[in-house]
């Protein structure tokens, strides 16, 4: 193969280097690809064992595989309704499926899966919880005592201040003021249908 | 610079002060020469505190970590973008957003007011000077001075919090900052008109575009924030009642009640004292909100940093509230209504109960939040008020307002007949029904979901019918296409039909909502080339194939993305790459704990939303959260119509005709009984 540089710094190939040149650099990158494709079956279905991160700790903190346990639908309608002290203002489930550098969340759901595990009943659990952490630990308060104000004092309100604007509504209802523009004989003003149809004209047209 | 930028903030306050004194005592004198001050005051005060954002910005995109605010918000290696919402994205710097965006508006307000409403301007001038002086006096005084310096320089900064470096985060704090700030211009009016004794409707006119530019950034910084919440926050929701999302929600809601019972003052003069009650109202639960965002006094993902500016915001709060509700109070005998309500069956009782249901739900949600502490008082033990219990109260009152959105529409003005209610709601009732039944019979069992859907179906059936008769009747009388027709509507009475694009938006939004009774999730931990299934509400099965996972540096931080094929019913729809996020410093030193980045698919039916929350024992096994929500779109959608309708509706100019009616022109048939 000769190759001549001339002073200019371009390299100069005659037609069989070029096509050497060429040939081989297609060889170069098929060959290669063979060996990226031969080196990839970790990640391909049914092969072998996955293979470890070059940096694991910048994946977050290391998580346990899922169990069966975790994708109850129970221990989820549970956890949904206990209360994270991590300070997120999440239920338990929603935080150990959100905040993974959470470490309460995942502790308390391990106490959720164990004391199912022994036998204990959706309310069971939560009373457990109640007793351990206080009313606290529940998303919403029970429905009892003080509480049951925080439950139907809006409620109540908005339906005594309607029954209180109805009143006032039919009181002012009544006691509107007679029409200060004078009336005048409605012979002329039309049938009370085209009167009617005036009305719902008006209506529409009015913003 | 940061030695200008204190200089700035003293300057400001300095003349602020003075701009409160000559603007109130101007005004109460009839002193043109202090009340010319004073709206120099605010121009001036509008001047140093851009000289102070400038100064911050300076010190921001300087690296200037010497500043304790650069240090704690930014780092070398922060996107430019970023660099700059810092200015808002701690305590500090949206101390000082917030007072230099009042002077702003204030400055806006007594150059863009006409002159007619001269009487009003120093009040107004001395009210903004008052509040600005307030936030730039948190900063000196507060501790809050976003110009202290350390004692040190460190090499680099904190960063931003990762959960900040999103788009979202940039427009959304902004959009709710300015939708809070403007809701000063209509209060600093209103207590003009109370100083004043101008009590009649004129105010109102000049506040007219300041109460829907407020509302506009409400609502456009809401749908942001809840954007932001879904992409970033990776718990696969957009709303969870907390604290600060309340705070945002309390002056919208009072806003939007005050944007419908505004309309019967303007055309009745009627219900003055409770659209004075409304707008001071709605200003309190701005400096509410700020207060609960600022104080650490309710628990909030959304805080800032617990510090005694809290103090500061309940002081000005109990002050600012009780010398409003004094000078409110005093100027009741000046607030006679014009005109009587003439049938319970009118479009004004109807905009009277969609008020009482605005104030009764942002009552409902105030108690909720503040719930917890009034728990602790009462009961000695604190409570958590989460979710479920604004579910369970407030889902019952929002259908009842989506009722009202339909029904208020359909109800003529002043008095509406039998026959003519039947005319009205025949189509629109029909729609509704017919929604329900389709919905029954499509399975569909859950109860809110279905009335939402079917009241959905009712008020679009209103929207629909509105716009058919108007351009029918255009139509008719001008031969219009029917095209033009609707266009022409639309341009010449911008009010009404906007409003009924706002009335589509919450539709689509209601609609949203009940879609996400249908949320769907599940958990796996898989290796790669194994898969998982999910099955969407609509019938059809994703498979989710975890095909490997990479590392990689980024900018500033070092992603670990994994890698998931997507295929429903078998045919390929692509690839997801949820990621976890290192965040580091430009000495590539970690500066927060590992984030995640979720992978989203969306449709117009449904999202599939991927989180992935780390790895097994160091390898690609990984463990995924994979939920389908459905109808999420909507949600984004519905939120640009509302923006799209309150744009239609502020746009300047309008009819002759419509600016009549707005005026308080009526029309009465003769001889019709009042």
């Amino acid at each position: 193969m000769t190759v001549t540089r001339r002073h200019d710094g371009e390299l100069h190939l005659n037609r069989r280097a070029f096509l050497t040149l060429g040939a081989g650099s297609f060889l170069g990158v098929v060959a290669s690809w063979r060996h990226a494709t031969l080196q990839s079956p970790d990640s391909l279905p049914g092969t072998g064992p996955s293979g470890r991160l070059w940096d694991p700790a910048r994946a977050g903190r290391p998580l346990e595989p899922v169990t069966t346990a975790d994708n109850d639908a129970v221990i989820r309608a549970i956890e949904k309704q206990l209360h994270c002290t991590c300070g997120c203002n999440l239920d338990v489930y929603t935080c150990r499926t959100t905040d993974f550098t959470c470490t309460v969340s995942p502790a308390m759901h391990e106490q959720v899966v164990d004391l199912a595990a022994q036998g204990m009943t959706g309310p069971q659990i939560i009373d457990q919880f109640v007793r351990q952490h206080g009313v606290a630990i529940l998303m919403a308060p029970p429905k009892r005592g003080f509480n049951l104000a925080g439950y139907f004092v809006p409620s109540l309100a908005i339906i005594a201040a309607g029954v209180v604007l109805t009143l006032v509504l039919r009181r002012w209802a009544r006691t509107a003021a007679p029409d200060p523009v004078p009336a005048r004989p409605l012979a002329a003003a039309g049938t009370p249908e085209e009167l009617e149809r005036l009305r719902g004209e008006l209506d529409r047209l009015s913003v | 610079m940061t030695l200008l930028g204190t200089l700035a903030l003293w300057l400001a306050l300095l003349v602020g002060v003075w701009g409160a004194l000559a603007g109130f005592v101007g005004g109460l004198n009839g002193r043109a020469d202090l009340a010319h001050s004073a709206r120099h005051a605010v121009f001036a005060m509008c001047g140093a505190l851009l000289v102070a954002v400038v100064s911050l910005e300076w010190a921001l995109f300087q690296h200037d970590f010497n500043v304790e605010y650069v240090a704690a918000y930014t780092s070398r290696n922060l996107p430019i973008f970023y660099t700059w919402s810092a200015l808002y994205a701690g305590q500090k710097g949206s101390l000082l957003f917030w007072a230099t965006v009042l002077s702003v508006f204030g400055s806006l307000a007594l150059v863009l007011t006409p002159r007619h409403h001269r009487e009003l301007l120093p009040y107004v001038a001395g009210v903004v000077s008052l509040a600005a002086a307030f936030f730039v006096s948190v900063m000196l005084f507060g501790h809050a001075n976003p110009f202290q310096r350390l004692p040190y320089t460190p090499l680099d900064g904190n960063g931003l919090n990762p959960q900040l470096q999103n788009p979202g985060m940039v427009f959304h704090p902004p959009m709710l900052y300015l939708g809070y700030i403007s809701i000063t211009i209509p209060f600093a009016f209103a207590i003009a008109a109370l100083l004043s004794r101008r009590l009649d409707t004129d105010w109102l006119v000049a506040i007219r575009k300041w109460t829907l530019l407020s509302w506009l950034f409400l609502s456009i910084g809401i749908c942001l924030g809840m954007w932001w919440a879904y992409v970033e926050l990776g718990w696969g929701g957009y709303w969870a009642w907390d604290p600060v999302e309340n705070a945002s929600l309390l002056p919208w809601l009072t806003m939007t009640a005050f944007l419908h019972s505004v309309m019967i003052q303007e055309k009745r003069g009627m219900l003055k004292k409770w659209n004075l009650a409304l707008i001071i109202g709605s200003w309190l639960l701005s400096i509410f909100g700020t207060f609960i965002t600022r104080s650490g006094v309710i628990s909030s993902v959304h805080s800032f940093t617990q510090s005694s500016v809290g103090y500061f915001f309940l002081a000005f709060l109990i002050v600012a509230g009780t010398a409003s509700f004094a000078l409110y109070t005093s100027r009741l005998p000046l607030l006679a209504a014009e005109a009587r309500l003439e049938s319970m069956v009118s479009r004004e009782a109807s905009f009277l109960f969609n008020n009482l249901l605005f104030i009764g739900i942002a009552f409902s949600v105030l108690w909720g939040t503040l719930f917890p502490i009034l728990s602790e008082l009462v009961q000695g033990t604190k409570v958590t008020v989460g979710p479920p219990f604004f579910n369970q109260v407030n889902i019952p009152l929002g259908l009842a307002l989506l009722a009202l959105t339909g029904i208020g529409p359909l109800i003529a003005w002043r008095r509406a007949s039998i026959p003519n209610l039947q005319r009205q709601f025949a189509v629109p009732g029909t729609v509704g029904v017919f929604t329900a039944l389709i919905l029954l019979v499509a399975g569909m069992r859950d109860f809110y979901a279905l009335m939402a859907m079917a009241l959905g179906g009712f008020v679009a059936g209103t929207v629909v019918q509105e716009f058919a008769r108007g351009a029918r009747a255009r139509h008719r009388q001008y031969g219009e296409g029917y095209a033009l027709a609707l266009g022409r509507l639309l341009a010449r009475n911008r009010r009404r039909y906007g409003g009924y694009i706002v009335h589509t938006g919450i539709v689509i939004l209601f609609v949203a909502f009940a879609g996400m009774a249908f949320k769907t999730e599940t958990e796996a931990s898989l290796r790669p080339g194994e898969s998982a299934s999910i099955k969407s509400p609509y019938g059809w099965t994703y498979r989710l194939t975890h095909l490997g996972i990479s590392q990689y540096d980024a900018l500033n931080r070092q992603v670990t993305a994994a890698t998931l094929e997507v295929t429903r019913d078998g045919k390929r729809l692509g690839v997801l790459t949820p990621e976890k996020r290192q965040h580091v410093d430009g000495l590539g030193r970690p500066t927060f704990q590992p984030s995640s980045e979720v992978g989203i698919r969306s449709d117009l039916r449904e999202d599939l939303y991927v989180v992935l929350g780390g790895v097994v024992n160091g390898t690609e096994q990984a463990v995924f959260r994979f939920t389908i929500n459905p109808l999420v779109w909507w949600v984004w959608y519905g939120g640009m119509i509302i923006a799209l309708g309150g744009l239609i509706v502020m746009w300047p100019g309008g009819s002759p005709a419509a600016k009549r009616s707005q005026a308080g022109y009526a029309v009465r048939l003769v001889g019709e009984d009042r």
